[in-house]
């Protein structure tokens, strides 16, 4: 029987981590993630984990301490937001080059500057061509659900990468909400132990982490590296399919929502996508064919099922809760298009950019993109691909 | 979701507005809802006007935004109502309620022209007398309880014993001011128009 309990998005990812229980845990406080090693340094006090738990000076330190954990042969985890995601820069690089599965919650925020403590997803997008598995979650129980998952994933000896679980900033880290949870031997007997195949600490192996690698193989270990992000693919349906026997709770590659039959389809990712349900259930009742697509796996890209499941609307529109600042679309308007091209499909896209520095997104802003939707489906045409949702009028103001 | 009820609560910083609205989802999780209860987090500053919000219905809530046309608006200290445009979006079916020792002709003005049921109460006087101090959001916490019927008196009272013998662990002797000041304000809430 699982336990019916209300807990913020943070707290929720606080107590997975309690029952995962990792080996160390290295971490910095920023707004909004401070909650999580917050809570998790009161688990250790209380002894109800066995945590080395290090108070370091800095992001860069937490994700290098986990880094030396983690090569060491131990289970490392840290967590963190925007601007701490940008100081962990140069080692989040590290981290996944290193094939160290590190298990990281990314409280979403926007990157500075101008200073803003609010939720979008520019800390998310800094890092998604570094070679980290990146989870996105509509709620509390996704965090905590995806966090469960995380360490099967990541340290799958086909997959051997670091995996961030990102949830909104405020949105969902501080909203207190209701929520299952395992039971704590549950989750101790999923997520299992950590058997590395080679670590620093095995003295029937020495082994140096992280040496020069120049002209002679840095290409193929890149490509090993890609291949890995591949393999996860597989890995991460295979621990859901687990997970649903575990828990009854589904979980997919991303999240399909009255697509079936879609004519008009909504493509977003975290808190965004439970306003958009709500609004696609309205539009329902009028016997409008509106649907949702919540990606919930980001990095691996699912390529050709996105494609696939796209492939049947008459117009799509694509969410990105971060500018990408290049004059050629969102990075998931990018990514959700290009998938669609290289599958040979072609449906008319609009890309919006959205919900900037905590920008409040209401049904009201999504049924607008359904509005302007239908207006593409009736006239077949797109005017200007890269729109705003939200902006003040004339954006000047 | 016809049977959401949304709340949005008016404080300044420092009075507990927020711990008002986490306590109200607790209650009401705890007679087996669906709940949310969330503030909008700026520069909080002791004496800055807050807002914080709360859900609760019998199905589960998908929607992640502010609350912009609330069944229920609870103002927990009436220098805001100067400032702040308190019945903005208010439905006329919901209620308002608002710690104040002012009557209905000095608080007109500030109202707007909101036609719904409007309630005040003296959390100050309340709180002072059960507690000694000034903590206006027990009382509030209890005067939405009653206005909203979300529950019963019996159940909020009860449930709330639970809640502050946990919340109030390591100081017990405040466990009983705050329940009178609970009980005071069920029944000293009042309807004004």
């Amino acid at each position: 029987m699982s336990i019916r309990e209300r807990l913020s998005g943070n707290e929720a990812s606080a107590v997975a981590m309690r029952q995962i229980n990792p080996d160390v845990v290295a971490a910095f406080p920023i707004t909004p993630s401070t909650e999580i090693p917050q809570y998790f340094s009161t688990f250790v006090s209380n002894g109800s984990v066995d945590t080395e738990f290090v108070a370091v000076e800095s992001e860069h330190s937490a994700m290098s301490a986990c880094i030396g954990a983690e090569a060491a042969g131990g289970r490392a985890m840290t967590a963190t937001s925007s601007n701490g995601l940008a100081l962990m820069w140069e080692m989040i690089y590290i981290a996944s080059s290193l094939r160290l599965p590190i298990v990281m919650p990314l409280v979403n925020r926007a990157i500075s500057g101008p200073l803003n403590i609010h939720n979008d997803h520019s800390d998310a997008m800094g890092i998604r061509d570094s070679g980290w598995i990146m989870l996105f979650s509509e709620t509390n129980q996704e965090a905590y659900d995806n966090l469960i998952m995380a360490h099967r994933i990541a340290e799958h000896k086909d997959v051997m990468l670091p995996l961030a679980v990102c949830q909104d900033g405020f949105i969902t880290s501080h909203s207190i909400e209701n929520i299952e949870l395992i039971e704590d031997d549950k989750v101790k007997e999923f997520v299992g132990t950590y058997q590395p195949e080679h670590y620093l600490l095995n003295k029937k192996e020495p082994i140096a982490v992280g040496p020069m690698d120049l002209q002679a193989y840095l290409f193929e270990h890149k490509y090993q590296q890609a291949e890995a992000m591949r393999n996860a693919k597989k890995v991460i349906l295979e621990v859901a399919k687990d997970f649903e026997k575990l828990t009854g709770r589904k979980y997919g590659l991303f999240e399909e929502y009255k697509t079936e039959d879609a004519e008009m389809i909504v493509v977003c990712m975290n808190s965004t996508a439970g306003t958009t349900k709500v609004v696609v259930d309205e539009l329902r009742e009028k016997g409008i064919k509106a649907g949702l697509l919540k990606i919930r796996v980001f990095r691996p890209f699912p390529v050709e099922e996105v494609a696939k499941a796209l492939s049947h609307a008459k117009a799509i529109a694509i969410l990105d809760k971060a500018d990408s600042l290049n004059g050629a679309g969102g990075a998931l308007f990018q990514d959700v298009t290009s998938a669609m091209y290289v599958n040979n499909i072609h449906v008319p896209a609009i890309n919006y950019v959205y919900g900037i520095g905590g920008r409040d997104t209401t049904t009201k802003h999504i049924e607008s993109v359904f509005d302007d939707l239908a207006e593409i489906v009736k006239t077949n045409t797109v005017t200007n691909p890269y729109r705003y949702l939200g902006l003040k009028k004339g954006g000047n103001q | 979701m016809s049977n959401m009820i949304e709340i949005r609560w008016h404080g300044r910083g420092g009075q507990g507005a927020k711990t008002a609205s986490l306590l109200l989802a607790d209650a009401a999780f705890n007679t087996g809802k669906y709940i949310q209860g969330f503030p909008e987090y700026g520069p909080e500053r002791m004496g800055a006007p807050i807002t914080a919000y709360n859900r609760i219905s019998s199905e589960p809530i998908r929607i992640h935004s502010n609350i912009y046309e609330p069944d229920y608006v609870v103002v927990v200290d009436d220098t805001l109502l100067e400032s702040v445009d308190v019945t903005a979006g208010l439905k006329e079916t919901g209620a308002i309620i608002i710690n104040t020792k002012r009557d209905k002709e000095h608080l007109q003005k500030s109202l707007k022209g909101y036609a719904g049921r409007v309630y005040t109460i003296d959390a100050k006087k309340i709180s002072e007398e059960a507690l000694g101090k000034y903590f206006p959001n027990t009382p509030m916490l209890a005067a939405i309880v009653k206005v909203s019927g979300i529950m019963s008196d019996e159940e909020f009272l009860q449930d709330m014993q639970g809640s502050f013998k946990h919340k109030f662990a390591k100081k017990p002797e405040v466990i009983d001011g705050n329940m009178k000041a609970l009980e005071m304000a069920l029944s000293q809430v009042t309807q004004i128009q």
